[in-house]
């Protein structure tokens, strides 16, 4: 195999085109902070019932992307495979990105974001969220080390070391990430081991349908060539990541159903949830799950580029969805504080809380995915991460045309 | 170091000797003023020798009776007594709120106080990032405004949805709590009466006044207090107790 040539990007008019827009986007994302922050909180749709909106569903949803767009780049070193080797900084580097831009929100959204200083210096060491500061900043540590060990020749020998404490890292990183939620012992819709596990396939899934958008739209506007072997390769990993999570969604429901306790919820979700049922199936189901399945592995579709574009961006849209129904469905089912009786109060108790996201606040999630965006552009063109080539005859020894 | 704590010691011994001849005020021949005793002084660390609860009697809690609510809005300065002039019904914050039961097979009913429980082993305390959320040794669970960075993840954790958070910026708060825009309050089980030895909370001496009697405040850890005795004696319940979290707040009745 020849090795693989890295260069930077050429700064074309497209290129200045794309950051222009991106930089308008985390302009208008800043104007939201300043609104939110600087009137405080009253002006979004989140209140004392939905204590966690939508910046929260863009932020969890990039920061398990994150962790999950470093797989591409583990299964080279840590698995030994070949071929996934040249997409390796590419993977580190969006990883890093995409940790940053759901940090970005989570940070702006805060009460006191003039405070992060305090979440810096004050660690509750029995808190999970703590624990996720040290393992975030830790990430991002150890990501830019691995890079380092790629792209510094001198350093190269350090790199499957580097890999693999990335791996098992980020592994940790993810179950951090669920178990803010496994963690919650009062809601009905979370208290579940199983959020820890589920989140680390989400983030396979999520994480690798960003990477193929990414790739295959760095190599389209750059003109490089990208071969049809390792695109096969990355949508069928795809295909098991979706099936993944799918099957972690259905355990998930199940055993809910089997316990009375839980059937409210579940019916909440399932059933009589209004918007949150129709994301569910309609959204996190059908469209996100079922039908990149069916285009990734259809005969017809499994080849063609557009469809596997597609599948990537549905399984992103269906990602938020899954994180929307989770967070904010979890939070809109009452708490079950008198099993049995019908309750009623001013502070909504027994009620099915209702949550209108203000245009604020999906400004600000989307900033974070400008913020991710904008800092893999400006990455690859001012270092070498992206392989000249990755035409079949490239990446494939064996291949033939 | 010795030298510059000397006159502020000679202050505070000269305070404790007046907190000392005011604990053994004689009104009268075989009146004696004790309430102030149980005051703390403020350079005296609390302590776990106490363990401050609430027993609510909901057969005594009157439907449609608000007066613990009102009480505390006026003594913590929130709600009818807040300065909130933006946030909706939803985001103002609410630290004791009145529950309205009734059950959907007998039809029983009830009508009952909620607030912060102040737990034993509080999972906003654990979930808390920062340790801005803290239990005093005493029991009582607080948020220390200082380090709270607004997070709300107390809020998602706490099985009571005792805590609110601030949606706005205020003017004119009460002495007795320090509220502010961007973090999260609640009940502080009325802390600032509780360090001077009024021995009560705002909400209960509201009940009493009415007449209801449903609230009794009290140190659980004393087996002489009232609250020791009733719960010693009657049936008494924890909500959610199924999590082991050990609320200092008690209910009879339900």
């Amino acid at each position: 195999m020849k090795k693989t040539l890295y260069t930077q990007v050429e700064g074309g008019k497209g290129f200045y085109l794309l950051l222009a827009a991106l930089g308008a986007i985390l302009l208008a994302g800043l104007g939201a902070v300043y609104h939110m922050e600087h009137n405080g909180h009253w002006v979004t749709g989140m209140n004392n019932q939905i204590v966690w909106g939508m910046p929260h569903v863009f932020a969890i949803f990039l920061i398990v992307a994150a962790s999950g767009a470093l797989n591409v780049a583990s299964i080279g070193s840590v698995f030994g495979k070949k071929m996934y080797k040249p997409l390796a900084p590419l993977s580190g580097l969006l990883s890093i990105a995409l940790l940053l831009g759901g940090l970005t929100v989570l940070v702006l959204d805060l009460g006191r974001p003039d405070r992060l200083i305090v979440a810096m210096t004050h660690y509750n060491f029995k808190s999970i969220f703590a624990w996720n500061i040290i393992l975030y900043n830790g990430f991002l540590a150890l990501v830019i080390v691995y890079l380092w060990t790629m792209m510094e020749k001198r350093m190269n020998r350090y790199k499957e070391a580097a890999g693999f404490a990335a791996f098992i890292w980020r592994l940790i990183l993810t179950t951090g990430t669920g178990s803010i939620f496994g963690w919650l012992v009062a809601r009905q819709a979370y208290d579940a081991a199983l959020m820890a596990p589920m989140f680390i396939v989400m983030s396979f899934s999520f994480g690798l349908a960003f990477f193929i958008l990414v790739l295959m739209a760095s190599y389209k506007m750059t003109c490089r060539p990208l071969g049809d072997v390792i695109l096969a390769r990355l949508k069928n990993l795809l295909g098991v990541f979706i099936g993944g999570v799918l099957y972690f969604v259905m355990v998930y429901h199940l055993t809910n159903l089997y316990a009375t306790e839980h059937h409210g919820v579940e019916a909440f979700i399932l059933r009589d949830g209004g918007i949150f049922t129709t994301l569910f199936w309609f959204v996190q189901i059908i469209l996100g799950s079922l039908l990149p399945l069916a285009l990734l592995y259809h005969p017809a579709t499994g080849k063609n580029r557009t469809a596997i574009a597609i599948a990537s961006l549905l399984v992103i849209i269906g990602g938020i969805a899954q994180v929307y129904v989770i967070l904010i469905g979890g939070q809109a089912y009452p708490l079950i504080n008198f099993p049995g009786f019908e309750v009623s109060s001013s502070f909504a108790d027994g009620a099915i809380n209702s949550y209108s996201p203000t245009a604020a606040e999906i400004t600000l999630g989307i900033m974070g995915i400008a913020v991710a965006l904008a800092l893999v552009a400006v990455a690859v063109k001012v270092l070498r991460f992206l392989p000249e080539s990755l035409a079949d005859e490239a990446v494939d020894p064996h291949h033939k045309a | 170091m010795s030298d510059m704590k000397q006159p502020e010691q000679s202050r505070r011994d000269f305070l404790s000797l007046g907190a000392k001849a005011a604990a053994g005020l004689t009104l009268a021949p075989g009146v004696v003023l004790y309430t102030v005793a149980q005051a703390k002084p403020d350079d005296q660390a609390v302590s776990n020798i106490n363990r401050w609860g609430m027993l609510i009697d909901t057969t005594k809690c009157a439907n449609g009776c608000d007066a613990c609510v009102t009480a505390c809005e006026k003594e913590n300065g929130w709600g009818n007594s807040g300065s909130e002039k933006h946030s909706s019904v939803s985001q103002k914050p609410q630290w004791i709120r009145k529950v309205e039961l009734r059950h959907k097979e007998t039809g029983e009913q009830h009508s009952l106080p909620m607030m912060c429980q102040h737990c034993e082993t509080p999972p906003c305390v654990d979930v808390c990032p920062t340790g801005a959320s803290m239990k005093r040794a005493d029991g009582i669970v607080l948020v220390d405004r200082h380090i709270c960075i607004g997070c709300r993840y107390c809020m998602m954790a706490c099985p009571y949805k005792a805590r609110s958070f601030q949606h706005e910026a205020l003017t004119d708060q009460s002495p007795n709590a320090p509220r502010g825009k961007g973090c999260v309050e609640s009940c502080t089980l009325c802390v600032h009466k509780v360090d001077a030895g009024d021995g009560t909370t705002a909400c209960a001496q509201a009940c009493a006044a009415e007449g209801h009697n449903a609230i009794i405040f009290g140190d659980l850890k004393d087996p002489n207090s009232e609250i020791s005795k009733v719960v010693a004696k009657y049936a008494t319940k924890q909500i959610r107790a199924d999590l082991g979290l050990n609320p200092g707040v008690r209910y009879q009745g339900i």
